[in-house]
């Protein structure tokens, strides 16, 4: 196979097994996307680094991760108003970032067009809520396209930027985990390059300024386009109907990935019901959707996270005195989580049994089955991570009633035993703000804060500022491992700006910092910063050692180390495995301590944690195939 | 083939992603229609990983019905019964490494560790054959996962897909030296 990110700009169409992620950037090539903008996160990272990985001279457009999502989607709306089409996108929390930017761009006269991918993640498997976004989409007026697969991730890329040019506007992509992430082979179009990008701004293709009475005529505009959308979603095919022969009166409405799970589901059925894929989620195309309700006298909707389709489908049917049944959610456990096959089985199952006779439900099908108790897995911090070791030396110097404050990033882990530092957390950059509001009236206890690098400049700063303007009393420490670590390692701000520096223009004074692996140092400088009256900050300072160790073994005569224990010196206090908590120790049936020399990086930072010195460094020795 | 469904798990930083990606290719240079989703979340930081792979005409889903899947792969002892009770069909075929990554209760010694015996004595309550993979002679941990390739090679454990298959998907992943070192693995295991 062809380098990916040469295969994603070239001129002849071609066959490739890809992710819905990677897919994509061919799509955003293909349309003459001239500025794509971002900030990591999970789902969609993997959309970065395929773009990442186009040779420099043969890049098709502008890329950059900017300082966040309200930043980023303010880049690509910048360069769309100059005669550009950009796309911006970013994980389903970060849509609440950039509102305050996003919810005004179906108000504008976008002459470039505007793509803005968002990837939801129902069932919460890397973000703080499965908040669906579709409620917002609704509010800010803007047409959603919903893929179910990589290929129609592709293929409504496409259509999204066609629809977004021809329209002047904003169109959402809207993605969900297990699309983002699921591969299969795809048929790619052909091209050709093209550059030219445009510097057109003129405010008379606004009006640009919604004040006063212009707000709502900017509404009225934009309430038209909506009314020119429609005639696109019918022409383009988006929502798709599938008769069946022998219905037996019943009819499924749903839309992205959970369409993939009742074609997958339908296989065990005796008869087929009538399906609707709805490929346009925003706005809905009444006169397709009234019609299937007609066919059917039954129809369930089959909806992920919220009753976004089923309270418009239930309005419209009420407007037109339809007798349709219409069954949506019948409980609150609809409401959450991922629409897999097996929840769809179940909520078809349980609608019409008889649909499926050879089927049981899973609760009945699971006492069949041998159960086994199973130790969980918890995420945990990497061998060699420094956050481990500012956590561990972090907790001597705190009191027993000190409050710690959590934020998003590796580090947020601290909050799992055995450390449990970070006893509240919300969202990217926020601790600050509440440890303010903890330090109220509070004499008592400290409060600690805590903030990754990458978070400091994204949304860590305006609570940073409050804290000095408004003299809370509060200890911040500033996780600082160089990367964006948590989504894969993507630069910062910190590259071009040192925060030492920053902070200290701030007029922060003293600023205190040292590396993590410095545990008594680390431990004395938190001791003294709690004494502060007012703000203290102190810089908690290691690289990520998962990017580091990757580094070094590219480089010659690497050798990897690992250390190993001392039986004879060893007292089986089991500090190391149990308060240390590094995941390379190993805890054998006899009590001993043992180290699992494959995870092991030989960085020695749990020597210290050693009561006896136990602890030795070895070098790896490399034999076998 | 209507359907032939493959659940693969393990720990981040093992080397799922890779292993997956060369069954997924492997399949497809066999011809087969297939497709395969990873599902990781925060796996980067030690936790569990889980990709699946769907061959067959009529897949849809790149997700599988629980206790829908012909073939577990487990690359680490725990991992494996949990995909064993949660993926595996009855009678079909568990492939695992037994080596453990002992999950924080286990290091903690919160909870005991799982054993061979325990994955043997599951094994049989669900009717399903299970193969072990030793990877203690391997002189990189991080080409495990080409043991494990190598291994559902020499049984032919997905139907229609050659040892030629999966060494041409190892061709499309891999370049240079990384191309060499884990062929040399996969090939030591599938003969």
């Amino acid at each position: 196979m062809k380098k990916l990110g040469e295969l994603l700009v070239q001129e002849d169409s071609f066959e490739e097994i890809l992710m819905g992620n990677q897919a994509l950037v061919r799509a955003m090539v293909e349309s003459k996307t001239r500025v794509v903008t971002s900030y990591p996160g999970s789902p969609t990272p993997e959309i970065a680094s395929a773009i990442q990985d186009i040779p420099q001279d043969q890049k098709p457009f502008y890329f950059e991760f900017s300082v966040n999502e309200k930043v980023a989607t303010e880049v690509a709306f910048g360069a769309a108003i100059n005669g550009n089409l950009a796309c911006v996108f970013y994980k389903s929390v970060g849509l609440n970032v950039a509102l305050d930017s996003f919810v005004q761009l179906g108000l504008f006269n976008i002459i470039g067009g505007m793509v803005v991918v968002v990837g939801d993640d129902p069932g919460a498997n890397s973000s703080q809520n499965e908040q669906d976004n579709r409620n917002i989409y609704r509010m800010a007026r803007v047409t959603v396209l919903e893929p179910a697969s990589p290929e129609e991730a592709y293929e409504y890329y496409k259509h999204a930027a066609q629809l977004a040019t021809a329209h002047k506007t904003v169109v959402v992509l809207r993605l969900t985990t297990h699309v983002c992430h699921a591969r299969q082979k795809i048929k790619f179009a052909g091209y050709q390059k093209e550059k030219g990008y445009k510097t057109e701004f003129n405010k008379k293709n606004g009006p640009y300024i919604p004040l006063t009475g212009l707000a709502l005529e900017m509404k009225r505009l934009a309430m038209e386009r909506t009314g020119r959308i429609l005639p696109f979603i019918r022409k383009a095919k988006l929502n798709q109907e599938i008769k069946s022969a022998d219905s037996q009166g019943k009819g499924i409405i749903t839309a992205g990935l959970t369409w993939l799970a009742v074609l997958d589901v339908l296989e065990r059925s005796i008869y087929r019901p009538n399906l609707l894929k709805l490929g346009v989620t925003n706005p809905l195309e009444r006169e397709g959707i009234l019609s299937f309700l007609r066919s059917n006298d039954q129809v369930l909707i089959l909806e992920e996270l919220d009753d976004i389709l089923e309270n418009q489908i239930k309005a419209m049917a009420y407007d037109q005195g339809l007798t349709t049944t219409i069954i949506g959610k019948t409980s609150d456990k609809d409401f959450m989580g991922e629409f897999t096959p097996d929840k769809t089985l179940e909520k078809i199952l349980t609608t019409w049994p008889e649909m499926m006779p050879g089927e049981i439900k899973e609760e009945e099908q699971k006492e069949k089955l041998p159960v086994v108790t199973l130790p969980e897995r918890p995420a945990q911090m990497c061998p060699g991570c420094g956050h481990r070791s500012a956590f561990f030396a972090i907790k001597k110097a705190l009191g027993n009633d000190d409050i710690t404050v959590a934020d998003i990033g590796c580090h947020t882990l601290g909050y799992m035993p055995p450390y449990e530092v970070g006893e509240v957390l919300m969202c990217m950059g926020a601790s600050p703000g509440i440890a303010a509001g903890l330090s109220l009236n509070n004499e008592k206890k400290k409060v600690v804060a805590f903030l990754g690098d990458s978070t400091f400049f994204h949304a860590g700063l305006p609570g940073l500022i409050n804290t000095i303007f408004n003299h809370h009393n509060i200890t911040l420490i500033i996780m600082e491992n160089g990367t964006t670590a948590m989504t894969g390692h993507q630069d910062h701000a910190g590259g071009a700006i040192k925060i030492e520096t920053l902070l200290k223009g701030l007029g922060i004074e003293p600023v205190f910092a040292c590396d993590t692996y410095s545990q008594e140092k680390l431990t004395g400088l938190v001791k003294q910063s709690l004494k502060i009256d007012g703000l203290s900050v102190v810089i908690a300072r290691h690289p990520c050692m998962l990017k580091f160790t990757r580094s070094q073994r590219k480089k010659p005569g690497y050798v990897q180390k690992h250390i190993d224990i001392d039986p004879a010196i060893c007292t089986r206090a089991h500090v190391c495995v149990e308060a240390f908590g590094c995941p390379s120790f190993v805890r054998n049936l006899d009590g001993s301590v043992g180290v699992n020399t494959d995870l092991c990086l030989g960085d020695g930072s749990c020597r210290p944690s050693c009561p006896e010195q136990a602890i030795g460094l070895q070098r790896k020795k490399n034999e076998g195939i | 083939m209507k359907e032939y469904n493959i659940y693969i798990t393990g720990v981040g930083g093992q080397g799922i992603g890779l292993l997956s990606q060369t069954l997924l290719r492997g399949a497809d240079h066999a011809g087969l229609e297939v497709m395969a989703v990873d599902t990781h979340g925060l796996a980067q930081r030690g936790g569990v990983v889980v990709s699946r792979i769907r061959c067959g005409s009529k897949v849809f889903s790149p997700l599988t019905l629980s206790h829908n899947c012909d073939l577990v792969l487990g690359m680490e002892i725990h991992e494996a019964l949990r995909g064993l009770e949660t993926a595996l069909k009855k009678g079909g075929t568990l492939v695992y490494m037994d080596l453990a990554w002992q999950p924080l209760p286990v290091r903690l010694g919160q909870c005991q560790a799982v054993t061979p015996e325990d994955i043997s004595r599951a094994c049989t309550q669900l009717g399903a054959r299970s193969l072990t993979v030793e990877t203690g002679g391997l002189s990189d941990a991080r080409m495990q996962n080409m043991a494990l390739v190598g291994t559902v090679a020499k049984y032919a454990l997905i139907p229609g897909v050659s040892k030629g298959d999966y060494a041409r998907a190892l061709e499309d992943l891999l370049t240079g030296d990384l191309l060499v070192r884990n062929l040399d693995v996969f090939n030591h295991y599938a003969q």
